[in-house]
């Protein structure tokens, strides 16, 4: 007969309680920012109440029923999908070549592409600017899809590479022998096999590009303006309306949360560029 | 991994090369362009040397942003990596709760960056917002427009607020490769926590945790739309970082030849502290057989 020395289990799991502090942290500013969204603005200025007294969704309305509004959402989804597409579709054979052969200056090139991750944007903001104008691409979707490859090109790059150094070589080799060339053999047997790695890249492109406003503002005026610069500008327009500003910051956070929930499962070694 | 030498994978990164090249080179050459003029308008330029980074180095202005902007990043990273790394520790391992912790916290990471700003302007305010509300009904004076210890505190902690989740899932990624027959061994040798986490984890995180210090410390050096949404730079310069300096001289007054040099300048300063940690990290990542 065994004693048991195992300490009881405490009540509340320390850790539980940790993590519970930690998400509630993260979530009261959202929280606040939903809860103001569903106020009217007499009610957020006048008294100072912690869920909406007189529920209205009048924000929402104001947002979903006016172009210059929702327009905003859906010129950012163009450019950023744009965005994805292109980075991708260059990053894929680059990685590739990058995870399985030297050539010259191999080491070099990929520096200088993360170099220009390293690269502040208000740096680039001045001379994009000229360069898009110049040739005639200025409030374009597309000027700001190629301008925000500058750092998720680098950043695809980076990640896809990651992932492919975890597939064996010896897949490569077989398939050539078995007479795949190479095109072919890439898309059909390489991809798959990296189809989480393919998927974690599009869901960071898709990040930096969503999240980014310096660039897309500087480059856009009326036709392609994005959803973060339309709200810069709309606020100082009519006073302070607090509650279509709140309301238009919580549809902003749907997108990303809904990508989030569909690479839930790869989201931890996404963030380690694959390298776990 | 042994590498084949092929000199033929140059036809592979040649889309990236050409893209990267228009993107960045082209850019960065008129910046050049532009550090070596003057202009008075009119589209004319006199050859102006090394005139503006001369002027810039001895610029009381640049400089004290060059220090905020020191101090501001050393602040995060001395935040933010050791509480990463701690949330990460307590995480849940498997299961529904890990999945459900897992999209909480990246929530922030997806929110565009001036709503982040927005956010914070709000929640921090003392007529509207629940924090500064609840901080005056508490008696303390805190507002963040006038007070500029109070700009700094609610801006290090909306960047904790953002951020800290990015290096918690890098280290809960590392944290999932460490085999559990470690753990066993340790548990046998009769480990105290401390030393599992010293000489399991740890050690085990390292490459990560360099990604993590990596990105932190490049995105923090070039942060510009949180702050400026939330403080505009103020009370006064007190938050006014490099970038927002930078867009005021370039954007807001037009003085391209100064502005030029201080990109130069800022980029070159980046891409150095990089490069550092770039090169440490891939040694890393030989040490660990890749």
């Amino acid at each position: 007969m065994s004693i048991s020395t195992a300490p009881r289990r405490p009540w509340i799991n320390p850790k539980a309680l940790v993590m519970i502090a930690y998400i509630v942290f993260l979530l009261l500013p959202i929280y606040w920012l939903i809860n103001m969204s569903l106020k009217t603005n007499e009610e957020i200025i006048s008294v100072f109440t912690i869920w909406p007294r007189h529920l209205t969704f009048a924000n929402y309305k104001t947002i979903l029923t006016d172009p210059a509004w929702y327009m905003g959402y859906v010129n950012s989804m163009i450019y950023v999908v744009q965005n994805v597409v292109i980075s991708l579709a260059v990053a894929l054979p680059a990685a590739y070549a990058f995870s399985r052969y030297r050539f010259m200056g191999d080491k070099h090139l990929f520096f200088w592409l993360l170099s220009n991750r390293m690269a502040p944007p208000a740096v680039f903001a001045l001379p994009f600017f000229q360069l898009y104008s110049s040739i005639g691409l200025f409030d374009t979707h597309i000027a700001v899809a190629l301008a925000h490859t500058l750092f998720n090109v680098p950043l695809a790059v980076w990640i896809l590479e990651g992932f492919m150094r975890g597939v064996p070589k010896e897949i490569d080799e077989t398939a050539y022998i078995d007479g795949y060339a190479f095109p072919r053999f890439f898309v059909r047997i390489f991809m798959p096999l990296i189809a989480s790695g393919i998927g974690v890249a599009a869901f960071f492109c898709f990040m930096f590009s969503w999240v980014e406003l310096l660039l897309s503002r500087t480059l856009t005026s009326i036709d392609a303006k994005p959803i973060t610069a339309v709200m810069t500008r709309t606020v100082s327009a009519s006073g302070m309306d607090w509650g279509v500003l709140a309301a238009a910051g919580v549809l902003t956070i749907v997108p990303g949360a809904l990508v989030i929930y569909f690479v839930r499962n790869y989201i931890a070694k996404g963030f380690a560029l694959g390298r776990v | 991994m042994e590498k084949t030498l092929n000199q033929k994978a140059w036809f592979l990164v040649l889309p990236v090369f050409l893209l990267v090249a228009f993107s960045a080179v082209i850019p960065l050459m008129t910046v050049v362009n532009y550090s070596l003029q003057d202009t008075f308008g009119n589209n004319k330029f006199f050859w102006a040397g090394l005139e503006w980074y001369t002027e810039l180095l001895h610029s009381e202005r640049l400089w004290s942003a060059f220090g905020r902007q020191i101090i501001f990043s050393a602040i995060i990273l001395a935040i933010e990596v050791p509480l990463g790394v701690f949330v990460a520790l307590n995480m849940p391992k498997k299961g529904v709760w890990a999945s459900l912790s897992l999209v909480l916290m990246a929530l922030p990471l997806l929110i565009p960056w001036n709503v982040v700003g927005t956010i914070w302007q709000i929640f921090g305010r003392v007529d509207i917002g629940l924090l500064g509300h609840t901080l005056a009904a508490l008696g303390i004076d805190y507002n963040y427009t006038r007070d500029p210890l109070a700009a700094w505190v609610t801006i290090i902690t909306m960047d904790v607020w953002h951020w800290t989740s990015l290096v918690a899932l890098l280290s809960y990624a590392g944290l999932q490769s460490i085999p559990e027959a470690y753990y066993q061994a340790a548990k046998i040798d009769q480990a105290s926590r401390w030393s599992v986490f010293w000489f399991i984890e740890l050690p085990k995180m390292q490459g990560v945790l360099m990604i993590a210090i990596l990105i932190r410390f490049m995105d923090s050096f070039m942060i510009y739309t949180e702050p400026f949404v939330v403080t505009g730079g103020g009370p006064g310069n007190a938050t006014t970082f490099l970038s927002i300096d930078l867009v005021k001289m370039a954007l807001g007054q037009f003085d391209l030849g100064p502005a030029a040099a201080f990109s130069l300048m800022y980029f070159l300063v980046v891409m150095l502290v990089s490069w550092v940690f770039y090169t440490v990290m891939t040694n890393l990542d030989k040490k660990a057989g890749y």
